[in-house]
């Protein structure tokens, strides 16, 4: 029996390590000053899928991207983990997509993979924090869902059973696949596995990429077929164009403003013991502890 | 027709303090709309939620009364808003960014291809012109909520779609009852009408949700610590100051990443929004995500051993030195000097 998991997983700009160069004079942001990663919480979603391909008999474990060509960086990094192929979804048509219109497009390209008995994905990304695309491919295809999953727990008879964290407490709950599943970053890392991966997909390549390197590798990817990824664009996938990337997005940007707080005249202490006792009798005699 | 919507997010048959800070959201822009303000409850013993809401300011309440409607579970609660909102066109629709919240929104936008904006931080009504389609759009909702990790504010509306959906993390807006004796009117759902029995495929087969024991928002003084703080044993200075004073301690995001404290006391955009009389800021650089999560506290105090933090900035005092040597001071006078 096969079983055959996705994993969506997106390539975003290191939010969390925004230095000063960050942010451009006119308030928008300086993408190239952002190194660009693989979304945190997909990976612990990948780690659930490779856990899933080492308790099991017959698991593929397929990673779905869809952003610029360079995304296929992700599809690699992946391989490199332990997944066994990926496809990296890609082309100006998508571009300006909001969540719906990439939900659509995942949607569509999860279609073209045929039979697929789970779909998991990461809670959210670190560059939007919305948690939206997953539950909208799963509405899209028609499957349930189980979001914030901490730990798939078991897949027996068509079924899933998953452990679920959420803000105050946790929940276990069991359900049919095919089922999406959103992961939480509270679950497992994604350990390294085996060093000799690395090696074995160091040349895996999109057509595109082939077609780029200086080096000729001659006949390399027609005999290792597997260092192959994918790579789809809008003629790979069935699809209506009105619901991709702009046109597919009921949602408008209509300003966008750098943060900027108003900075306070603030009196400057020292750790002197005068200093402090100053400001803990300045604040019980307006009142503010005490 | 065209009003608007609150998802009432229920618990052992009362509706959340998110949901509650929604209405009071949703009453002010239905009064600015001149609109009514109604109100979605599905779980099972709803009796009391009238009661509870109406002093919100709610016109209609719907309730979908069902067993099998409670706990949540997502796909039931979709079918009951996709179909409800067919039938009733709301302009907006409102719920909670929380775990329930942002797994039914997406869904139910999905489903009825509407635009939604997660965790926003302020809702507004304006108007909107569509330059190059030489369209203007009166009224929509302004949805504003942080990105990019809270270096930038993005203004989002939806000129096209119905609902205009956005929902918003508990504690960023303001609960505030309108009127004890609001009149509003109560309608039971037939739940059979919206949701079908094929929905029903999630199994709770265990679960343990607590009270939080954390109530960083009612709290007026708060002692919060960031990465600075360093280890367990320093966090363990700022619960013995806000136990002395009579607070509450919080933390940055930072703080929670490197497990220093729990995910419920993190403050800031992914976390709660609070306005303290007074806020001591202990060993926190001052991301900006952290920043508008508490710059309306009414004094700030930051304790840091970089005179050159961001979060200096807008402290009222600033105090360049470390937690260690700070806060015994600190605890050590107050109990000395008050009362």
């Amino acid at each position: 029996m096969s079983f055959n998991i996705v994993v969506l997983a997106k390539q975003v700009p290191d939010t969390r390590n925004v230095g000063k160069d960050a942010m451009k004079a006119d308030g928008t942001v300086n993408r190239a000053a952002l190194p660009a990663i693989f979304n945190p919480e997909d990976l612990n979603a990948l780690e659930q899928a490779l856990r899933l391909k080492e308790k099991m008999k017959g698991v593929t474990v397929n990673v779905l991207t869809m952003g610029p060509a360079r995304a296929a960086e992700i599809v690699r990094e992946s391989l490199y983990r332990g997944a066994d192929c990926g496809c990296v979804l890609s082309g100006r048509e998508f571009a300006g997509s909001d969540t719906l219109a990439t939900s659509y497009a995942l949607s569509c390209a999860i279609r073209k993979m045929g039979k697929v008995d789970l779909i998991v994905c990461g809670r959210q990304a670190i560059d939007g924090d919305t948690a939206q695309v997953g539950p909208q491919v799963a509405e899209k295809l028609g499957l349930p869902q189980i979001t914030y999953a901490e730990e798939i727990q078991q897949i027996t008879d068509g079924t899933i059973t998953v452990k679920r964290r959420l803000e105050r407490g946790v929940e276990v709950v069991k359900g049919p696949l095919p089922m999406l599943v959103t992961v939480n970053g509270s679950a497992a890392p994604c350990r390294p596995r085996h060093a000799k991966l690395t090696v074995k997909y160091k040349r895996a390549a999109t057509p595109s990429e082939q077609q780029e390197k200086d080096v000729d590798y001659g006949n390399l990817y027609t005999t290792c077929p597997y260092l192959n990824i994918n790579e789809w664009g809008t003629g790979d996938i069935e699809h209506e164009s009105k619901w991709l990337g702009l046109s597919g997005s009921p949602t408008k940007v209509k300003q966008i403003e750098s943060v900027v707080f108003a900075a306070k005249e603030s009196k400057k202490l020292s750790p002197a013991d005068s200093d402090i006792e100053d400001l803990m009798k300045e604040l019980i005699v307006n009142h503010t502890i005490g | 027709m065209n009003n608007i919507f609150v998802y009432l997010e229920i618990e052992d048959g009362i509706a959340g303090d998110v949901s509650l800070e929604l209405l009071t959201k949703g009453r002010s822009l239905a009064d600015q709309l001149n609109c009514k303000l109604e109100a979605v409850a599905a779980g099972h013993h709803l009796d009391k939620i009238g009661k509870q809401v109406f002093p919100y300011g709610v016109d209609t309440l719907y309730l979908a009364d069902d067993k099998r409607l409670a706990p949540y579970t997502s796909l039931p609660h979709t079918s009951l808003l996709v179909n409800l909102f067919k039938e009733k066109k709301p302009q907006i629709a409102l719920m909670g960014a929380t775990s329930v919240g942002r797994d039914l929104g997406p869904r139910v936008s999905s489903a009825l291809f509407s635009g939604l904006t997660a965790d926003c931080t302020s809702l507004e009504i304006g108007n909107y012109q569509d330059k190059k389609a030489g369209k203007t759009y009166e009224n929509l909702l302004y949805q504003i909520r942080p990105a990019f990790g809270g270096n930038i504010v993005a203004t989002i509306v939806n000129p096209e779609c119905r609902p205009q959906m956005a929902t918003v993390r508990e504690g960023v807006m303001k609960k505030e009852i309108k009127d004890e004796n609001y009149k509003g009117e109560t309608q039971q759902l037939d739940v059979s009408n919206y949701v079908s029995d094929a929905d029903f495929v999630i199994e709770i087969i265990e679960r343990h949700i607590e009270k939080s024991k954390v109530n960083l928002k009612s709290a007026p003084i708060i002692v919060s610590g960031g990465y600075g703080v360093g280890s367990p044993e320093n966090f363990q200075l700022l619960y013995e100051l806000a136990n002395v004073l009579g607070g509450e301690v919080g933390a940055s995001r930072a703080a929670v990443d490197a497990g220093l404290a729990d995910h419920e006391r993190q403050i800031g955009q992914t976390g709660t929004t609070v306005r303290p009389k007074l806020y001591i800021a202990c060993g926190i650089s001052g991301q900006i995500q952290h920043i508008a999560g508490m710059q309306e506290s009414a004094m700030i105090i930051s304790i840091n051993s970089d005179p050159n933090a961001p979060i200096n900035t807008i402290a009222n005092y600033v105090i360049t030195g470390t937690i260690e040597e700070v806060i015994p001071k600190m605890i050590k006078y107050y109990k000395k000097n008050s009362k």
